[in-house]
């Protein structure tokens, strides 16, 4: 099924896209509609191209979706399963609050990518940005893994102020030789030569879908962003 | 049936856009209106509205007022009031196109004014404090009077209704100007009407936010110490003062305005280089009571240019992007490509970073 999104509001869009029964839908002149592939089952493909609005791929559940363009704030937030790969830039609070499932984005992401990303059994979340990360990435982050590689940058650092604020669960790989910002003190950054079995699959991954040599980019050394659980959250609110 | 709280949902949050041509070049009001329009579920119809500079070159030497009138005899005593302070080099009520979408307008008048120059001799006042002055009294002292714009070459727009159709109401496909900036408001704290919809103008400063100010009343008090009134129920009324006070009264350069509304946090100031340091350290310390908390994005319209500002943690979004010379900001991307698709650059600034595009020559205006 081929949509063109032209003037559709968000809702006729939505529509349209959850009523097909085809397993994979095109959407071509996408401007703004929010809300796209809100909670979509496995077995669906979504394949956009424009600037889709706000909360890409909200709830999503299994579906498959592929942007050929940027994407607005809160792409896949509180997803629960399936991927979105960005073939562009991804806005603020990227993978908000994300369950599961995985993002790709091509580019760069904006503030708070990744905030409150939960895991918990069989679902872990993963986020792979090709570029560099705003200010707050995985500010709160309880679980999953979010991968930073750092492709054209050029003098910006690979990733914003603020980085791992309240992090608790998780972790996070910068590729690059030192963090560039001050980390929070129950942050642990250490060096990995080699990527561990699992992140280095989401790296190859992510090369695949946007054509990369991923001996280029597994081969840097990266920085290992952890909660220090020698020096946990204490005395915060409460005693105990 | 009326649906409760939690059975509909309502997307809200604000909307702001701009464009400006950099060589000076004019454009009507259209591309805005069609801009804004693609956000229209950032807006919940309570207010919409557009600033356009360059607008007015048959009369670029005088004030363009503009004003809302709750009454026929709130108009005379404003006329009076203005009789007594200006020369009118033209007056008469703004034409507007009737359309179903917006009702229950006020009287809308413009007037082109020079001030009497015996009286501003008398009141040892350079001339746009005289001005700023004088809109300061009607809005203060006239009951049913409202200056909504008052710069030169410049005129705010605006109403309660969708931003969309409050442009076609004022018929802003009729005016060209350089740059235009424009607001879809949902308003959350305070009543939507008239003189609370977005821009907020004083003197050719105007103002678009998308946000909640949480250090309104610090701002205000401090504010108000030096002569300005917050009169418009609305909290985004103190930031066009504050830009007012440090530009104007206090000298300061847009982007130093920037750095005391949305300065760096300090333990982000000791991170920088000397001079940055000294400087962001200074400009802290010097207006302490100007910071503005809490989410925003900001567009600031004045002569010859335009500035965008986000909140120095960024809890609300801003897109810019360029192609040749014309340069656009706005709260979603999608509402530049929906005017441009094809765009030659397009970057979301940081929390605190101020984007400032100016005309190549601003002695054009």
């Amino acid at each position: 099924m081929r949509i063109d999104a032209g003037n559709m509001s968000f809702r006729e869009l939505a529509d349209a896209i959850k009523n097909s029964s085809d397993k994979e839908t095109v959407v071509d002149g996408c401007i703004g509609q929010r809300y796209i592939a809100t909670a979509l089952g496995k077995g669906r493909k979504i394949v956009i191209s424009g600037t889709p609005g706000n909360a890409l791929g909200a709830y999503l559940d299994g579906a498959e979706i592929e942007l050929h363009g940027n994407a607005q704030e809160a792409t896949g937030d509180t997803m629960n399963a399936g991927e979105i790969t960005v073939f562009g830039s991804a806005g603020d609070a990227t993978g908000y609050a994300m369950r599961g499932g995985r993002i790709f984005i091509e580019g760069d992401v904006g503030y708070r990518c990744g905030i409150h990303m939960k895991a918990y059994r069989d679902n872990r979340p993963a986020i792979v940005i090709g570029g560099r990360a705003g200010s707050f990435l995985g500010e709160y982050q309880a679980g999953g893994t979010m991968i930073v590689l750092g492709d054209n940058i050029g003098a910006k650092p690979i990733v914003g102020y603020f980085c791992g604020t309240g992090m608790h669960g998780g972790e996070i790989y910068l590729r690059c030789d030192k963090v560039p910002v001050k980390l929070p003190p129950q942050v642990k950054a250490e060096r990995v030569e080699t990527l561990p079995e699992y992140a280095g699959s989401l790296v190859r991954q992510w090369c695949e879908k946007f054509g990369k040599d991923p001996l280029i980019y597994t081969g840097k050394g990266f920085i290992r962003l952890t909660p220090d659980s020698d020096n946990p959250y204490k005395r915060m609110y409460t005693g105990n | 049936m009326l649906l409760r709280e939690g059975q509909f949902r309502n997307p809200s949050g604000c909307a702001v856009s701009a464009v400006i041509d950099r060589s000076g070049k004019p454009m009507s009001g259209e591309r805005m209106i069609r801009s804004i329009s693609i956000m229209r579920d950032r807006s919940n119809g309570l207010g919409g509205g557009f600033a356009g500079y360059g607008i007015y070159p048959d009369y670029k030497e005088f004030y363009a007022f503009h004003l809302f009138y709750d009454s026929k005899s709130a108009r005379q005593e404003t006329e009076a009031f203005i009789t007594r302070h200006f020369e009118i080099a033209y007056s008469s009520e703004i034409r507007t196109r009737k359309i179903p979408e917006v009702t229950d307008e006020p009287i809308i008048w413009r007037y082109f004014l020079a001030p009497l120059s015996r009286k501003l001799a008398d009141s040892h006042l350079d001339e746009r404090e005289y001005v700023a002055r004088c809109v300061n009294r009607i809005n203060v002292e006239i009951d049913g009077a409202y200056v909504f714009s008052s710069g030169k070459n410049m005129g705010v727009f605006k109403g309660v209704g969708y931003p969309e159709d409050i442009g076609r109401f004022y018929r802003l496909d009729e005016y060209y100007g350089y740059c235009w900036t424009c607001h879809g408001r949902y308003p959350t704290n305070t009543p939507g009407w008239w003189g609370g919809a977005h821009p907020f103008g004083l003197l050719d400063y105007s103002i678009v936010h998308n946000g909640e100010i949480s250090s309104y009343d610090a701002n205000r008090r401090y504010i108000e110490m030096f002569g300005y009134k917050c009169t418009l129920k609305t909290d985004t009324e103190v930031i066009t003062y504050i830009v007012d006070y440090l530009v104007r009264k206090r000298g300061l350069t847009m982007e130093e305005a920037a750095k005391v509304i949305a300065p760096s946090f300090w333990t982000t100031i000791d991170g920088k280089s000397e001079d940055a340091r000294r400087e962001e350290t200074f400009l802290r310390r010097a207006f302490p009571s100007l910071l503005v908390t809490g989410p925003f994005s900001i567009i600031v319209g004045y002569t010859g240019g335009i500035m965008a500002l986000n909140d120095r943690l960024k809890l609300r979004s801003a897109v810019c992007a360029e192609k040749g010379d014309i340069a656009y900001v706005a709260s979603e991307e999608s509402a530049i490509r929906a005017v441009e698709p094809d765009l030659d650059k397009v970057y979301a600034p940081a929390g605190g970073e101020a984007v400032v595009y100016e005309l190549y020559d601003k002695a054009e205006v």
